[in-house]
C-alpha cells in the first residue's frame, strides 16, 4: 500500500459539552485497503464515523478525501463524493420492502451518474438494480426474501442491506460501522468473503468492530482508540503485541480470552 | 374463552392477493374487486351537483371540495413526508390574494388566476417555510402557524390589499356547473395524482425521509432539497384552493387568514383516516356539512365538533379509511394463542 491516502484525517477532535469524545486525531487510509478500528464503548469509534461523513461538526481538525479539503461538507456532498458509510444502530426504510430499500439510493445524483453498484455508468430500472445489488450481498433472489418489509428482516439482513444502501451509490470507500455486531459466528463467517470481495473490486474499507477476530482477518491495517486517542496503528500482528493495546483493551484478559469471547 | 388467550387474526382475502399480481385483469370479478370503490368515489362526487342542486348545497359543496384540498395537501405533508404542517390558512391566504390582485389589478379571468395564484402562490410558501426546512421537530409547524397570523396583521396595520374591508368586486366563476365542477375535477385529479406521486420512485424518496433522514443524507441526497419539492406540491394544493375561494366568495379578506383553513384539515384527517390520502377527503365529506348543519348552534358547534373529534380518535383513531381498507381488503377470526 503505497502512494497518496485516498482519506487523511488530521488531528480531528470532537467535544460534547465537557466530554472529549476524540482527541486530535489523525490517520491515513490508503487506497484499496481495510483498515480495522477498533476501541472499548464510547472511545469515539461512532464519533470518527460521523466526524468524516460530515453527519457532525468537528470541534476542530480536518479531512482530506483524494486531496480535497471535505471538512466541513455537509454529510450528502460527501457521500455524493463516493464516501459511505453504515450506521451502528441500523437505518433501514422500515415501512418499505428491501428491494425498495435500495431504490431510494439509486435515486440519489450519484447513482445516476454512476448508473450504481456494477451499472457501468447506466442505470437500469431501479427495482431490478436493487434486486440485483441484493442478491450480490447475499439475499436469496428466488426466496421471498429481498420483498419483505424491512422491519420484519432479522439483524443479520439488515446489517446486509446497511451495506446494500452503500454499494448502491458505487462507492470508492465504505465504512462500516460495527456490521459484525449482534449476528452469529456463522452469519460473520458468511460476511467475511463479501467483504473481502468488496475490497477485490476495488473499494476502500473502514472496518470499525469489536469482534476481534474477524476484524483482524479481514484488515490490512488496524488502528486503536482509547478515550478519544489513536493509541497505536499498525497491521494486526504488531498491534495484538503491543503492550498498550493489552492494557488499555483488553484489560486484565489475556488475549486468548478476549478472542474467545469476541 | 379468556380474552387473553385468544388474539384476532387478519388474513388477507384471495382476491385482494391475486390482483395485486399480473393476474388483476383475467376476471370481471377482479377487476370489479378493484375499480368499484374507486368508481364509487369517483361517480358519487361528479354526482354531487346534480343530486343536491339547492343554493344553500351548492355552496356546501364547493367549501367542502375547498377543505378537501387541504386536508390532501396536509396529509401528503403529515403522512408522507413527515412534515407536520398548520399552513392550511397560510396557503389559502396567500393564494386567495394572488387570485384577487391577478383579477382585479390586472384583469385575468379565474381560468388563468387560479393557476397561476397556485404556482406562484406556491413558490412564495415554499420560499418563506425553507428557513425552517433543515430543522426538525416542531419548528416547521409552529412557523406554518405563524405566517398567517403575521399577514394578517400587516395587512390590517399597514391598511395594504384593501385593509380590513379586503379586496372587493372580483369575478366569480363563469357559472354555478363551472365553479363546482372545476373544484370536483381538481379534486380527483389532485387526489389521484397525489396517490400515483407518493408510489413514484420521488415518492419513495420522500417517504424515506419520513421513515429516516439520515439514511437519505448518507444516500448522497439533500434532505431540504426533497422537503422543499413536497412542500412546493402542498402549498400549490393549498394555494389553488384558496384562489377558488376567493372566486366564490368575489371577496379576499384577512379571514382567509383563519385558523379554520389549519385546523378543520387536520380534524378531518383524523376522521377520515390519515395517510391514505382518500380518507382526509371523505373527511372533509362529513365535517365541513355538519359544521354547516351546526352553524345555527353559533358558537356551540364547536362543542359538537370537538365530541366528534374526541368520539373518532379515542374509538376509531385509525379513521375512516383505515378501516374502511381493512375490512375490505381482510377476514378476521378469532385465534387461540
Ligand atoms: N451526541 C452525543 N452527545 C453527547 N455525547 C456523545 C454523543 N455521541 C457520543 N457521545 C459520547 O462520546 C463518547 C464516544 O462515543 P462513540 O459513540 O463515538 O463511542 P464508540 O466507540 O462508538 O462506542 P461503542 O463501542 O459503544 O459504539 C462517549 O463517551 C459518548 O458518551
Ligand atoms: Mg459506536
Amino acid at each position: 500500500m503505497s502512494g497518496k491516502p485516498i482519506l487523511r484525517v488530521q488531528e480531528v477532535s470532537k467535544a460534547f459539552g465537557g466530554i472529549i469524545a476524540l482527541n486530535k486525531v489523525s490517520f491515513d487510509v490508503h487506497e484499496g485497503e481495510i483498515l480495522g478500528i477498533i476501541g472499548p464503548n464510547g472511545s469515539g469509534k461512532t464519533t470518527i464515523v460521523n466526524c468524516i461523513t460530515g453527519f457532525i461538526k468537528k470541534s476542530s481538525g480536518s479531512v482530506e478525501f483524494r486531496g480535497k479539503d471535505i471538512t466541513n461538507k455537509p454529510p450528502h456532498k460527501i457521500a455524493d463524493m463516493g464516501i459511505t458509510r453504515t450506521f451502528q444502530i441500523m437505518r433501514p426504510y422500515y415501512s418499505l420492502p428491501a428491494y425498495k430499500n435500495l431504490v431510494i439510493p439509486l435515486f440519489s445524483p450519484r447513482a445516476k451518474r454512476t448508473g450504481g453498484w456494477r451499472g457501468g455508468g447506466r442505470l437500469g430500472d431501479r427495482n431490478t438494480v436493487g434486486i440485483d445489488i441484493l442478491e450480490e450481498i447475499g439475499f436469496e433472489r428466488d426466496s421471498y426474501v429481498p420483498y419483505k418489509t424491512a422491519s420484519t428482516l432479522p439483524t443479520g439482513y439488515l446489517k446486509r442491506l446497511e451495506v446494500a444502501r452503500c454499494l448502491a451509490l458505487r462507492p470508492e470507500v465504505i465504512i462500516c460501522d460495527e456490521i459484525f455486531s449482534g449476528l452469529s459466528m456463522s452469519e460473520i463467517a458468511s460476511m467475511v468473503p463479501l467483504i473481502e470481495r468488496l475490497q477485490l473490486d476495488g473499494i476502500t474499507l473502514i472496518m470499525i468492530e469489536h469482534r476481534l477476530r474477524e476484524l483482524f482477518r479481514v484488515s490490512n491495517r488496524v488502528m486503536v482508540l482509547n478515550f478519544g486517542e489513536k493509541l497505536i496503528e499498525g497491521n494486526p500482528q504488531e498491534v495484538m503485541a503491543d503492550p498498550k493495546v493489552r492494557e488499555a483493551y483488553f484489560g486484565s484478559q489475556t488475549v486468548e480470552e478476549v478472542m474467545t469471547h469476541a | 374463552m379468556d380474552k387473553g388467550q385468544r388474539r384476532k387474526e387478519r388474513i388477507d382475502r384471495g382476491i385482494k392477493v391475486r390482483t395485486e399480481g399480473i393476474y388483476a385483469l383475467s376476471s370481471l370479478r377482479e377487476l370489479s374487486y378493484l375499480s368499484v370503490p374507486r368508481l364509487v368515489l369517483i361517480i358519487g362526487l361528479l354526482a354531487l351537483p346534480l343530486v343536491m342542486p339547492s343554493i344553500y348545497w351548492q355552496r356546501v359543496i364547493t367549501i367542502t371540495c375547498i377543505y378537501a384540498l387541504l386536508a390532501l395537501s396536509f396529509d401528503f405533508l403529515a403522512h408522507f413526508v413527515g412534515l407536520v404542517c398548520l399552513g392550511g390558512a397560510f396557503f389559502v391566504g396567500t393564494g386567495g390574494y394572488l387570485a384577487a390582485i391577478a383579477n382585479t389589478t390586472f384583469g385575468l379571468p379565474p381560468w388563468m388566476t387560479v393557476p397561476l395564484a397556485a404556482v406562484v402562490g406556491g413558490s412564495l410558501c415554499t420560499v418563506l417555510l425553507l428557513p425552517c426546512l433543515p430543522l426538525r421537530g416542531v419548528y416547521f409547524a409552529i412557523v406554518s402557524l405563524m405566517y398567517p397570523l403575521l399577514l394578517a396583521r400587516v395587512i390590517e396595520a399597514l391598511d395594504i390589499l384593501g385593509g380590513t374591508d379586503g379586496i372587493m368586486g372580483i369575478d366569480s366563476f363563469a357559472n354555478r356547473w363551472a365553479e363546482q365542477y372545476f373544484l370536483i375535477g381538481a379534486l380527483l385529479l389532485l387526489m389521484f395524482g397525489v396517490r400515483r406521486l407518493v408510489n413514484t420512485d420521488l415518492g419513495l424518496v420522500l417517504r424515506g425521509i419520513k421513515d429516516n433522514d439520515q439514511a437519505i443524507r448518507a444516500s448522497g441526497m439533500s434532505v431540504t432539497f426533497y422537503k422543499s419539492i413536497a412542500v412546493f406540491i402542498a402549498s400549490v394544493i393549498g394555494c389553488l384552493s384558496g384562489a377558488s375561494l376567493v372566486h366564490i366568495y368575489m371577496w379576499s379578506g384577512i379571514s382567509q387568514f383563519a385558523l379554520d383553513f389549519s385546523i378543520l384539515p387536520i380534524a378531518a384527517t383524523v376522521i377520515g383516516g390519515g395517510g391514505t390520502l382518500v380518507g382526509p377527503v371523505l373527511g372533509c365529506l362529513l365535517l365541513v356539512p355538519i359544521s354547516e348543519l351546526l352553524r345555527d348552534f353559533g358558537t356551540l358547534r364547536i362543542v359538537f365538533y370537538a365530541l366528534i373529534m374526541v368520539a373518532f380518535i379515542i374509538f376509531r383513531s385509525e379513521g375512516i379509511m383505515v378501516y374502511g381498507q381493512r375490512k375490505y381488503h381482510q377476514f378476521e377470526r378469532w385465534t387461540e394463542v
